[in-house]
Formats: C-alpha cells, sequence, structure tokens
C-alpha cells in the first residue's frame, strides 16, 4: 500500500440509507468528547468511536489501532473540515476504505427522507418524512391534486419538491402543537399555493401572525376523493397538543405519543399542571379509539423506533401492550416519571418556541446552530 | 474583562475567518516557533475554536489562559509549557501553601504578592493586590521592591515563583516566600486586568 489512497466522500443521503437497511458501519467521530456524548449518529448497525481530531493531528495511530484494517470506517465532524484532515491522515498511514461525511453533523441533522406508509381511500396516500439526524417525523398525505404537511421543519425544499414530483398542490399545512426542537416550515409551506396554516389556538396565544385555529371535532377536506382529516385534542406535552385522524385510520399523534414513549410534559414550563392532562389524553382519550388506528409520531428517540424501510409506526394496540409510557397503572408513579428524572431540554427550546411563535427572526445561520442536537421530546429519551 | 483590554503576547496569528480545523492547525505549528513560557494570540472567528484550542491545550500540555471576545472576534492566549516546569524540584526552602497565604492575606491587607507569571497570564487572574514582574524581567525591575518587606512569590505552579525567590535571595532579600502550588493551587478570590 502507498500514500496514494484517497478519501472518498459519504452524503447525508448516501449514509441515511444505510442507517435504514441496517448495513454495518464503523465510525470515527472527530468532534469534542462533549459534543459527540451530547448527539451522535446511531443506528442498529452503526459502531463508533470518538477521539477529538486535535489529539490525532500528531500522531493518527490511537484511531488507527481502534479500526479493523479490511474495515470501511467514516470519519464524522461538525462540518467535514476536520472529518477531512483526519480521513487524509488515516490514508497517508496506508488504510484504504476511508470516508468521510459530506457537511458533517450539519448536513446529518438536515437530511430528509420521505418513506411511503401506505395508501388512502380513493387512491391518495401518506407519506413519513424522516429527518434522522435528529429524530424528527413529519407527514405529506395526497389526495387527488391537493397535500397536507402536518408537522414540516424549516427545510421546505425537500416537501415542495416531492410535490413537484406528484404534481400536487400544498393546500394545508398544521403543526400539531407549537414546537421546541425544531423551527416549523409549515407557515412558509403554505405560501406558494396559498394554502391554509393551522395551529391549536391554545398553543398560539402570544404567536405574532395569523393562522388557522386546529380546534377539537374540526375537519379538513383534502382532494377530489376527499380525505378526511379529524382533529383530537391530547393536551400535555403542550395544552394546545391535537393529533389528527387521518381517514379513519391513521392517528398522527404529534409528540404525545411515540412508539417507545411518550411526550415530555415540561417544555413549555408547565411540568407540574400538564401532567393531569397528559395522563387523561394518553389513558382516557387515546383508549376510546380503535386499537387498529396506525400511530404516526413526530418524533422518535432511538434507531430500535425505526422499522421497515425505516418506516416509524406501530398499531393502537400495540403500543398499549409495549410502550412504556402506557403502562404506568399508578397515576402517583405517572407524575413521579414524566415530571422527576426527565432528560435534558432540548438545545435552545427556549429560543426555538419563540422563533416558532414569530417573535424572534434569527438567521439561517443561527437557526442551524439552535437546532444542534437530537429532539429530546420523550419523557424517556436521554 | 474589556474588550479593550490590552494583554501581552510574544506572538500574534491571525486565524479570523477559517474555519475548522485551519485555527488549530495554524496554532499548532506557529507554536514551534515560540520559546516555552511564550505566549501567543490567537485570532479567530470560528465559533468552535474556543472549545478546540482548549482541549488541544489539555491534550498537548500547553497552558491555555483564557479568551477576550469582542464581537465576532475572540482572542485566545496560550502560554507554551515548559518540560521542567511540573517535575522539577523546587530550591527556595521558605514556602507557604496557598491557604496559609489567604488567611494571612485576610488578616493583613498590605502584605506583597508578587506574581512572576507572563502579563497574559496575570490579565486573566490573579490575587487581588498581586503585582506583576514577570520573572524574565526581575532582575531588571528589582527596584520596584524592598528588599526588608515580606514578600510573596506566585506564578501557575510554583516552579517559575522558585526561580524568582532564588534570585530574589542572592540579591540580599530576607523574607522571600513561595507560594506552593501556584494559581493552580489557589482556592481564594481573584481578579482579572
Amino acid at each position: 500500500m502507498t500514500s496514494t489512497n484517497s478519501i472518498l466522500p459519504m452524503t447525508a443521503a448516501e449514509l441515511t440509507r444505510k442507517v435504514l437497511q441496517r448495513e454495518k458501519l464503523l465510525i470515527l467521530d472527530v468532534r469534542s468528547e462533549s459534543d459527540f456524548r451530547k448527539w451522535k449518529i446511531e443506528g442498529e448497525q452503526i459502531d463508533s468511536i470518538n477521539i477529538p481530531y486535535f489529539e490525532l493531528m500528531d500522531d493518527v495511530e490511537p484511531a488507527l489501532e481502534q479500526i479493523p484494517t479490511e474495515e470501511p470506517v467514516l470519519v464524522v465532524c461538525a462540518k467535514e473540515g476536520s472529518s477531512i484532515l483526519v480521513a487524509g491522515l488515516l490514508a497517508e498511514a496506508g488504510r484504504d476504505n476511508v470516508y468521510y461525511l459530506q457537511g458533517g453533523m450539519k448536513a446529518w441533522n438536515e437530511h430528509v427522507e420521505p418513506v411511503k406508509v401506505g395508501d388512502l381511500t380513493g387512491g391518495g396516500a401518506i407519506y413519513q418524512f424522516i429527518r434522522i439526524g435528529k429524530g424528527c417525523l413529519s407527514y405529506m398525505i395526497i389526495s387527488g391534486k391537493e397535500a397536507a404537511v402536518v408537522d414540516a421543519p424549516r427545510m421546505t425544499e425537500v416537501f415542495e419538491q416531492f410535490a413537484g414530483k406528484q404534481g400536487v398542490m400544498i393546500k394545508h399545512t398544521v403543526d400539531t402543537h407549537l414546537h421546541a426542537d425544531h423551527i416549523s416550515g409549515g407557515r412558509k409551506l403554505a405560501e406558494p399555493y396559498k394554502g391554509t396554516y393551522w395551529l391549536p389556538p391554545k398553543d398560539a396565544v402570544e404567536v405574532n401572525f395569523d393562522y388557522t385555529p386546529l380546534e377539537e371535532g374540526q375537519t379538513i377536506q383534502l382532494g377530489s376523493a376527499v380525505i378526511r382529516m379529524e382533529a383530537l385534542y391530547s393536551p400535555g406535552h403542550t395544552i394546545g397538543s391535537t393529533s389528527l385522524i387521518i381517514d379513519d385510520h391513521y392517528l398522527l399523534t404529534g409528540d404525545s405519543l411515540f412508539i417507545e414513549s411518550i411526550g415530555r410534559p415540561d417544555l413549555a414550563g408547565q411540568a407540574e399542571d400538564w401532567v393531569e392532562d397528559l395522563r387523561e389524553t394518553l389513558y382516557g382519550r387515546f383508549r376510546q379509539l380503535s386499537s387498529e388506528m396506525v400511530i404516526l409520531p413526530a418524533h422518535f428517540g432511538h434507531p430500535s423506533e425505526l422499522g421497515d424501510e425505516g418506516k416509524v409506526t406501530a398499531t393502537l394496540g400495540e403500543l398499549f401492550e409495549s410502550n412504556r409510557g402506557l403502562n404506568i397503572v399508578d397515576a402517583a408513579e405517572f407524575r413521579r416519571q414524566v415530571t422527576d428524572y426527565l432528560p435534558e431540554q432540548p438545545n435552545a427550546y427556549q429560543e426555538i418556541r419563540q422563533t416558532n411563535m414569530g417573535l424572534k427572526y434569527p438567521s439561517d445561520e443561527e437557526q442551524r446552530e439552535m437546532e444542534t442536537g437530537p429532539n429530546r421530546c420523550a419523557v424517556h429519551d436521554r | 474583562m474589556s474588550t479593550q483590554t490590552h494583554i501581552q503576547a510574544n506572538k500574534t496569528l491571525d486565524c479570523q475567518g477559517l474555519a475548522c480545523p485551519m485555527p488549530i492547525v495554524r496554532t499548532r505549528k506557529a507554536m514551534d516557533e515560540l520559546e516555552p513560557g511564550q505566549v501567543i494570540e490567537v485570532q479567530a472567528t470560528d465559533k468552535g475554536s474556543l472549545a478546540d484550542l482548549k482541549g488541544w491545550a489539555q491534550h498537548t500540555g500547553h497552558h491555555y489562559l483564557g479568551t477576550v471576545h469582542n464581537g465576532e472576534l475572540m482572542r485566545h492566549f496560550i502560554r507554551k509549557s515548559s518540560p521542567q516546569e511540573l517535575k522539577a524540584e523546587q530550591m527556595h526552602p521558605l514556602t507557604v501553601t496557598g491557604q496559609q497565604l489567604e488567611q494571612k492575606l485576610a488578616a493583613n491587607v498590605g502584605l506583597t504578592v508578587l506574581d512572576v507569571r507572563e502579563p497574559a497570564e496575570y490579565a486573566f487572574n490573579h490575587i487581588s493586590g498581586a503585582l506583576s514582574i514577570p520573572l524574565n524581567e526581575l532582575e531588571l525591575r528589582i527596584g520596584e521592591l524592598a528588599s526588608d518587606e515580606e514578600i510573596h512569590v506566585v506564578c501557575r505552579t510554583g516552579y517559575r515563583s522558585d526561580l524568582a525567590c532564588q534570585l530574589l535571595a542572592g540579591k540580599g532579600f530576607k523574607q522571600v516566600i513561595n507560594v506552593e502550588a501556584g494559581m493552580n493551587g489557589w482556592t481564594g478570590s481573584t481578579e482579572q486586568a
């Protein structure tokens, strides 16, 4: 082997497919230990090593020792600069199959991958958009020539392109609640076709823009086949949190119910007051729905929640069996679990809420910075 | 610390506009041209440069002194370590621990504390009221000190202050006392320039 070994870029899209297809991959993350501890690339078959790049500049041996000679390795950093440096050092040391993540964790955070969930009556379909790096899930519901997008992130291009390819117009955008972990793209995405932007009024008390109130029992008609989207008030994560029943079959739960956990009630600063609401939503209202209802949440917290082709979904019946947050019989114990021992809050969550209320207008770069890290919206996230 | 504060450095390195990892790559190279004990000022605008320079300094044993923020601009100060500092035996017989000095200062505000570290180290953190004369200027500025006074000499680890004590004792100073473990061992109050 010679020092002519070259290094290869891997895009966030390529890496996403590897994670969704559960491919084995070794990652050398060269960010600082604290950045790595807070947030890293995860997958069922992903192994990662963390050695900061500034510890490898003089001697790359500590990394070489931990990377099996024949295995490919992906070097990852915040933006890509230091991963290229370290990947170069590995290649110079004679290693083949050395990749770096193009655009680094910044690109990983922003990549959104659409996956089809299923068909709707009359030829429509529902798609899940997986923002894999942050664990955020959005939805596009298509019927006839119209589409609705639920819980859109600020990266709206992928939705516009997808709608363009399908030949549909985005006529409705919905936020199931005022988000604290990411900046909403709902209003922006409604603009091109003068669509309606829906937001639960109880979460919109302080907002500084016009919206259409999403209230219990409200139905939204979509397209020629007339897909019915019905709002179901499900407070607890926030006081306004509202779920959507699509085509009498899918339940978009926002941040009230996830696959392995439930929404935390503290991000708007009122955990104590909203515990009862959260309990009533999960143990009362959702119990009255059909157990065949297909749950589609707004987040995942762990790669084990990624199912076939990466889809994050389960039936309500399955969740009543397996979800930790749905199986706490004692109300006092429930209160304790959802108020004590909560994980760290999402990065910059107060600024993000302010931005989503239209009270703050950070630059693109600042928005990116604010959204660093995992979503941390579930009670059981680390 | 005021953004206008002047902090003396032996070398200034302009890394403004450079993205990670270039500020560290450049600093590492520039460090080779410095003598042990000298201070470099690294001017950078990359936000990550602060945590990374701290981490790099810790890994390599160099001494990260502090950062002055001036809008987007960050001025990082790092002192090149000298290998003797940590292992050298200290020779001067009269010593005081940080805690003892703290008690003495509490009882007697007029005590003389002489800080022989570099001005940049002094600027970020020093014992309130301490006089700053860097070790390499001490001989030249010895006239600023009274030879019959009790003088407590402090540096970062106790190594440079030991050399300063020996120098002063050799010049006829009767009551020079080395502060053991220096600022590393100091738990009392400090101030910035």
